[in-house]
């Protein structure tokens, strides 16, 4: 099941354009995010899921855009803040729980977890927990792609933390250097863990420093779904048209903690409110309502589905089979080798 | 017909891309500079820039890339100028290369292979003749070759390709210029077991790589002394050949084991811990190694020397277990 997805249009006396379909369903991919997320920290919270859980509540937009931008056949690589990345990429939401349960159904038998999300059929590479680890992953499978003719986008997720890196440097010059086709989408919440931008960085205008790789590059409004899916749709057609890599850096904000952790001694919660006002279910959701595209029946079933859908993916989680004890030694090496 | 070590992996590296058009060659100056220990000479003009793939000074980046290209579908072999400069790349190797099959479930495989020059003996200082192949070998996920003859430095990279996994291949920096005689129809050789270079029945002297030519010099001198020595080469460090490294020690019940790496938490003390777990009872003398003295490897001749395992040594090792009479 390659995202559950039921119908849109449900009756109502909302625009039925199918422009109007479209925004109704970044607003459905972000509403999933959301729901599955809060899902998360609640199973966390009943100690059912464990480790590190990171989660992506506020920053839906910048998944939900990009994913609408990216065909099949494209890939994507991402972080240890990559459940909606997962979903939205088509992952079910029923193997990402139970991946986190350790479940044999669990989208990596239980081997990844929540910060390790791995599915071959939607070529998705990780969930990967190295800051930056993963930008050199994603030039690679472009070269893949360009060295064996083939025309495909590999889009790369990353936080603003992982432009201190040198991984990042390395891996925008090579990209940049072979004309190779990656988005680079950085999500740019202000902070890596405690540490907001500022403290961090000399230049905090990180498409500034993805184009002085001569790469283009721009910052877009990471709550704006609708500004992140044209520029992510304007990147990729670019990439798709030999272009080489484009980088965009999505601003964004992170409402929730950096983890379940995180006491959150380094902002404070008035700046946590500005944020939320501009939160990007909201924002889509009022300009939908305001322009007559989505009405109160629309909402409703929209909820009612996800919900639906989430619960769904709870039960199968919880009713999966533990990964075996036995099988620890399994997906070592390719074939079974006495160390 | 006669050739060398350089030549042999050359050779080996020349096929691979005539065979299989996924196979390409990056790393730092393996172009047009004809690679840093001249191992890709000439390939530059024969397969072009695409193939045998310049990369900037970004070890982790084309380490990455290599993965990435690998996990796309390719065969990369990626070349890292000196296993020093790895470290730069070791979070790729170590988080990602060896541990993706894994984490995804064995969803996704990784056939990447790493070469990278190893060793001391050159006098480079430090920073150029470190010996970690034996870290490398600590991690599961990825399989660690050692070629030290020519038949492997020609056979050892075609069956690493064929590997769906993670190789890493170290070549000592020393043996490059070793030349002799390879049969013109050598090709890929198996690399799931050790190969006793020199059969002998009075004490087993286990070693790979750099140090199998002073092990085998060493070897030498004892069969002067009537000391029957038998040396085995590890050839592969991960997976080891726990079954070579036993049947030789229940053959001559004694065991010297020879590494340039230092000698504390290293693969000697892995080779020797499985003795004693295993072979316990089939020992008449306790085991020694002969390693590379624990410092940063110096720059002065004397003191290089000095520092690294010489066939001196290791007969001395040898002549105190066979002195050892249980
Ligand atoms: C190389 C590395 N260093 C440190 C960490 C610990 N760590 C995990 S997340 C994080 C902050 C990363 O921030 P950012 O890249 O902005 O992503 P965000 O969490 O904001 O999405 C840090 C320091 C790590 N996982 N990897
Ligand atoms: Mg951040």
């Amino acid at each position: 099941m390659a995202g559950y997805r039921s119908k849109t249009g449900t009756a109502g006396a909302a625009d039925r354009s199918p422009e109007a379909g479209r925004r109704r369903e970044l607003l459905r991919e972000m509403l999933r995010v959301r729901r599955l997320e809060e899902r998360c920290v609640e199973l966390y919270s009943e100690a059912k899921i464990r480790g590190f859980l990171h989660v992506y509540i506020g920053e839906e937009a910048v998944a939900a855009g990009v994913m609408s931008a990216l065909a099949p056949e494209d890939a994507v690589v991402a972080t240890y803040r990559e459940h909606g990345h997962a979903l939205l990429r088509g992952v079910p939401a029923g193997a990402i729980l139970a991946e986190m349960y350790g479940k044999v159904e669990g989208c990596c038998r239980g081997r990844g977890g929540s910060m390790h999300l791995f599915d071959a059929d939607t070529r998705f590479y990780g969930g990967n927990a190295i800051v930056a680890g993963g930008l050199p992953l994603a030039v690679g499978l472009a070269l893949a792609d360009k060295l064996s003719g083939r025309s495909r986008v590999t889009a790369c997720f990353f936080g603003e933390g992982a432009a201190a890196e040198g991984e990042f440097h390395e891996s925008l010059n090579l990209a940049a250097l072979w004309n190779l086709p990656v988005l680079f989408c950085c999500e740019n919440n202000l902070y890596a863990m405690g540490t907001a931008l500022a403290r961090s960085q000399s230049q905090t205008d990180l498409a500034l420093k993805a184009a002085s790789y001569e790469i283009p590059s721009w910052a877009v409004d990471g709550m704006d779904v609708l500004e992140v899916e044209g520029a992510a749709r304007r990147a990729a057609d670019g990439i798709r048209g030999g272009s080489g890599p484009h980088f965009l850096e999505l601003r964004t904000y992170r409402f929730r903690a950096h983890s379940m952790f995180d006491p959150e001694r380094y902002r404070d919660k008035a700046e946590v409110a500005r944020w939320t006002e501009r939160d990007p279910l909201l924002l889509l959701r009022t300009l939908l309502e305001s322009s007559g595209q989505l009405d109160a029946a629309d909402w409703e079933a929209m909820e009612r589905e996800v919900d639906a859908e989430m619960a769904e993916a709870v039960r199968f989680a919880e009713a999966g089979t533990p990964e075996p004890a036995d099988q620890l030694l399994r997906f070592v090496y390719s074939t079974p080798v006495q160390p | 017909m006669k050739t060398t070590y350089r030549e042999a992996i050359r050779a080996a590296l020349r096929e691979a891309l005539i065979n299989d058009e996924r196979v390409f060659l990056m790393g730092e100056d393996v172009g047009a500079y004809g690679g840093c220990f001249a191992v890709s000479l000439g390939l530059f003009e024969e397969f072009g820039p695409e193939r045998i793939r310049d990369t900037p000074l970004s070890e982790s980046a084309f380490v990455g890339a290599g993965i990435g290209a690998a996990l796309g579908g390719m065969r990369p072999i990626v070349e890292i100028m000196t296993v020093n400069f790895s470290l730069l790349a070791l979070d790729q190797i170590v988080n990602n290369a060896a541990t993706l099959l894994h984490m995804s479930g064995g969803q996704f495989n990784v056939p990447i292979v790493i070469r990278t020059t190893t060793g001391a003996g050159r006098q480079l200082g430090a920073q150029h003749s470190h010996s970690l192949e034996g870290w490398f070998a600590h991690i599961p996920g990825l399989r660690i070759l050692a070629p030290a003859t020519l038949e492997d430095a020609r056979g050892m990279l075609p069956t690493a390709l064929q590997d769906p996994d993670p190789v890493l291949i170290f070549e000592h920096g020393s043996l490059y210029n070793a030349a002799g005689e390879l049969d013109d129809d050598a090709g890929a050789v198996e690399i799931g077991h050790a190969a006793v270079r020199r059969a002998g029945t009075d004490v087993s002297l286990i070693t790979y790589g750099g140090t199998l030519p002073v092990t085998l010099e060493a070897a030498a001198t004892l069969a002067e002394e009537d000391i029957d020595a038998e040396v085995l080469d590890l050839r592969t460090l991960r997976p080891l050949d726990e079954a070579a490294v036993l049947a030789t020690v229940a053959k001559t019940h004694r065991a010297v084991v020879v590494d340039e790496g230092w000698r504390s938490g290293s693969l000697s003390a892995e080779v020797s811990a499985r003795i004693t777990e295993s072979a316990f009872y089939d020992l008449d003398a306790p085991v020694l190694r002969v390693c590379s003295a624990e410092v940063p490897v110096p720059y002065a001749k004397q003191l290089e020397l000095e520092a690294l395992p010489s066939a001196a040594r290791i007969a001395i090792a040898a002549r105190q277990v066979v002195g050892a009479r249980g």
